[in-house]
């Protein structure tokens, strides 16, 4: 590795740190309603928020009837960006007169959004109106975060209190998390972006005439070229902070409109996981012991940064086919303001978190640099992983190792002053069981049918790779993708769609089910058979859980994929 | 549980309204204000000449190239933004790699230096306005040799263009092959 390739990564993690930490707290103080000067500006509107839809602000649910709020609200917001790209042809905001857009596709796309996966069956500029992307997508953006951080508070919750039924209120927790979190970041970060390029604007495409025409196989003479554009940095902000991913262009923010130079490339990254990384801190703080946070955050650097390593060496050997060629990098798919380091970095981050948003494309990775993307995904996006539903993935990692640690020396387990038994053991199994379940069955389903294997981009062992992918990607809520694959058929369409249902709600459900069921319980004083969580001993414990539970599960899957490929490559 | 149902559309109606058009409106009116060059597209001249962000193709041994587009059906198609997506294992790019070398080596002759990769490797977004400041010198001698320029000249111009990374160590070194070819087409021969 490079001195550059070090010292960017290096000035990366130190300004992640730097911002999460203080962001961190102020969240905390946000959930405790006692965000200063925030809620004296935005108490306003807060309130009338709650008075326009008759919501208590004191309310506290149970989970059962947290969990119900949590889907009913997800279900209209699914409706609701399904119905506006079915009649987008009817509606305002379509300068350019696209038509409806498919059922799969609405389904997918509207599935997609509201379960903060953002996995792209359309193709921004040419499939949806600026009034979808802006109402449909960019909502959605906002509330599929909020939803996840509203989740993460409850199961907070569980461990803060104690013998109660109560975790709050969603819609406080909703509604907070937007106007006082997310969309002062979004505007400020929307500005940065649009003074380096960004486009920003209501009017049509431009057209401009080409420097050199250029002359078609056909012996057509091309002069003209369409320059796409639209509210793009309002939705990258977004879509960044939320980890969303999805992008208001096709080829996401490698183009040049939507991540134009190295700044706004540093800008993005950094939102990727600006917010998964603080909330280690907001949950440090709200337990009222910081040393837990740490843990946590530890626990994800630990897996996160050799990953990083891996995937820049990778790409910087590049592949027996290019050295053959004298070539020694491999650029294919990325873009030269960004090089190997940027669109390393930003594949890993963006897969650590499930934001699935990319700067280059992981399709012509070589096939450990590609490898790496799949597997962080397929951990179960708990490494910094989406806003709030990371850290809360995270959470049910720590009850396992807790669990694991009690079976070796015979005693109760516990977390945090609570005990851990059946109950949360069983739930904690589903979350973990069913998004790998998803995965591997589906790509079993796709790899024998004709619908799965027909619409792969590449031939062979990559080709099951584009499926494995596709998969881990759905059904963990990423949402990038090996792009060469085409999704939006019936077949993807409809499966990934339901992939990411299951990845979702099924863990949404489970999640809080455990909270519903810590906070009734008492809380036990620490003795001297407590298993301290803030130790690096902990933190050990914590990574190899979730290494020994990711291998066991995805290593065949791996092995006949990437493995394989780059093996084959290698002995050609 | 029917309690809930107020709530549920009603918030979700005026989240709609602050997150889908308040905000984003918000932001278009700050950034045509403040950054409106920025906010339409970066367009150049009276912006019926080209965008400085959005390469455009070059296939005139005149002009300096760019990195090969996969957009389709032409090349730098910046209404369909799209990556060749070939694996790495796909026969189909290691024709499209050789069948590449050997374009750019016919046209350069058997050059001691090896051949840039991103002159031979298609961009993410097929898009891509820069090549590296080693692609750009690579084809120094063919402009020269074409505009009947002297070499050291179009060296210079190559070199006043190079872009260094950002705060000197964001991102790569690059070379926008627009503005380079632009200011290519100002420059008189045999001055």
């Amino acid at each position: 590795m490079t001195a550059n390739a070090l010292l960017q990564m290096v000035a990366y993690f130190v300004f992640l740190v730097a911002l999460a930490v203080p962001l961190g707290g102020y969240m905390a103080r946000v959930y405790t309603h006692e965000a200063g000067v925030a809620q004296r500006g935005l108490g306003a509107v807060e309130r009338c928020l709650y008075r326009l839809c008759g919501i208590r602000a004191d309310e506290e649910m149970t989970w059962k009837r947290y969990a119900f709020s949590v889907l009913l609200f997800n279900a209209v917001g699914i409706l609701a960006v399904y119905g506006l790209q079915r009649l987008q042809h009817f509606l305002p905001l379509n300068p350019v007169g696209l038509g409806a857009v498919s059922p799969e596709v609405s389904f997918n796309t509207a599935v997609s959004f509201a379960s903060n996966t953002n996995w792209q069956a359309y193709a921004g500029e040419t499939t949806l109106s600026y009034l979808t992307q802006m109402i449909g997508l960019t909502v959605q953006n906002f509330v599929s975060a909020a939803t996840g951080m509203a989740v993460l508070v409850a199961l907070i919750r569980g461990w803060t209190r104690r013998t109660t039924e109560g975790l709050g209120s969603f819609w406080v927790d909703l509604t907070r998390s937007t106007l006082y979190i997310l969309l002062p970041l979004s505007l400020v970060l929307a500005i940065a972006l649009v003074s380096q390029g960004v486009v920003q604007t209501l009017d049509p495409q431009a057209t401009v005439s080409l420097l050199d025409p250029w002359a078609t196989d056909a012996g057509e003479i091309i002069t003209e070229q369409t320059i796409a554009r639209g509210p793009a940095a309002s939705q990258v902000a977004i879509k960044q902070l939320g980890t969303n991913g999805g992008g208001f262009y096709n080829v996401n923010s490698a183009h040049p409109l939507e991540n134009p130079t190295p700044l706004s490339n540093f800008l993005q990254l950094l939102s990727i996981l600006l917010i998964p990384a603080a909330l280690c801190f907001t949950f440090g703080t709200l337990v009222k012991d910081k040393r837990q946070g740490w843990a946590i955050f530890a626990a994800m650097m630990l897996i996160f940064v050799p990953m990083t390593v891996l995937t820049v060496v990778a790409e910087q050997s590049g592949t027996p086919l290019l050295s053959s060629l004298g070539l020694h990098e491999n650029m294919e798919g990325k873009e030269v303001r960004f090089g190997i380091v940027n669109s390393a970095l930003w594949a890993t981050a963006t897969t650590a978190a499930s934001n699935g948003s990319v700067n280059a494309m992981h399709d012509s990775f070589t096939p450990l640099g590609g490898m790496i993307p799949m597997v962080l995904m397929q951990l179960g996006e708990i490494v910094f992983g989406g806003v709030g539903s990371g850290l809360y993935g995270m959470l049910i990692y720590a009850i396992m190792a807790v669990f694991i640690a009690g079976l070796m020396v015979g005693r109760t387990p516990e977390y945090l002053g609570k005990k851990i038994e059946a109950f949360e053991m069983k739930m904690a199994s589903l979350v973990i069981l069913l998004p790998a379940s998803a995965v591997l069955l589906g790509t079993a389903i796709a790899c024998v049918l004709p619908a799965g294997t027909a619409p792969l981009g590449n031939p062979g062992i990559h080709g099951f790779s584009e499926i494995l992918y596709a998969f881990s990607s759905g059904a963990n809520n990423n949402g990038s993708a090996f792009g060469g694959l085409t999704v939006n058929g019936t077949f993807y369409s409809i499966g990934i769609g339901l992939c990411m249902l299951v990845g979702r709600y099924w863990v949404i459900i489970p999640v809080l089910a455990i909270a519903g069921s810590l906070a009734k319980k008492k809380t036990i004083p620490i003795s001297v058979g407590t298993l301290p969580t803030h130790t690096p001993l902990f933190v050990l414990l914590l990574v190899a859980t979730i290494i020994l539970v990711g291998a066991l599960t995805f290593i065949p899957a791996l092995a006949l994929g990437p493995v394989v490929e780059h093996l084959t490559l290698s002995n050609r | 549980m029917r309690t809930l149902i107020r709530p549920a559309l009603s918030l979700f109606v005026l989240l709609t309204v602050m997150t889908g058009f308040i905000y984003p409106l918000v932001v278009t009116g700050i950034a045509q204000a403040v950054f409106s060059h920025e906010a339409n597209g970066s367009l150049i001249g009276d912006g019926t000449v080209g965008s400085e962000l959005i390469g455009q193709p070059f296939d005139d041994p005149k002009y300096f190239w760019g990195r090969p587009s996969a957009t389709s059906p032409v090349p730098y198609n910046a209404g369909a933004s799209s990556g060749s997506n070939l694996g790495p294992s796909n026969p189909a790019l290691a024709e499209a790699l050789r069948a590449r070398v050997e374009a750019i080596r016919s046209v350069h002759g058997e050059s001691l230096h090896n051949i840039p990769v991103d002159l031979v490797t298609a961009s993410g977004s097929g898009l891509d306005p820069h090549v590296s400041p080693v692609g750009a010198l690579y084809q120094i001698d063919r402009i020269a040799n074409n505009r009947h320029l002297p070499r050291t000249r179009v060296r210079e111009l190559v070199e006043s263009h190079i872009e260094g990374r950002t705060f000197g160590f964001l991102g790569e070194p690059r070379v926008n092959i627009l503005r380079l070819n632009f200011a290519l087409d100002g420059l008189e021969p045999n001055e």
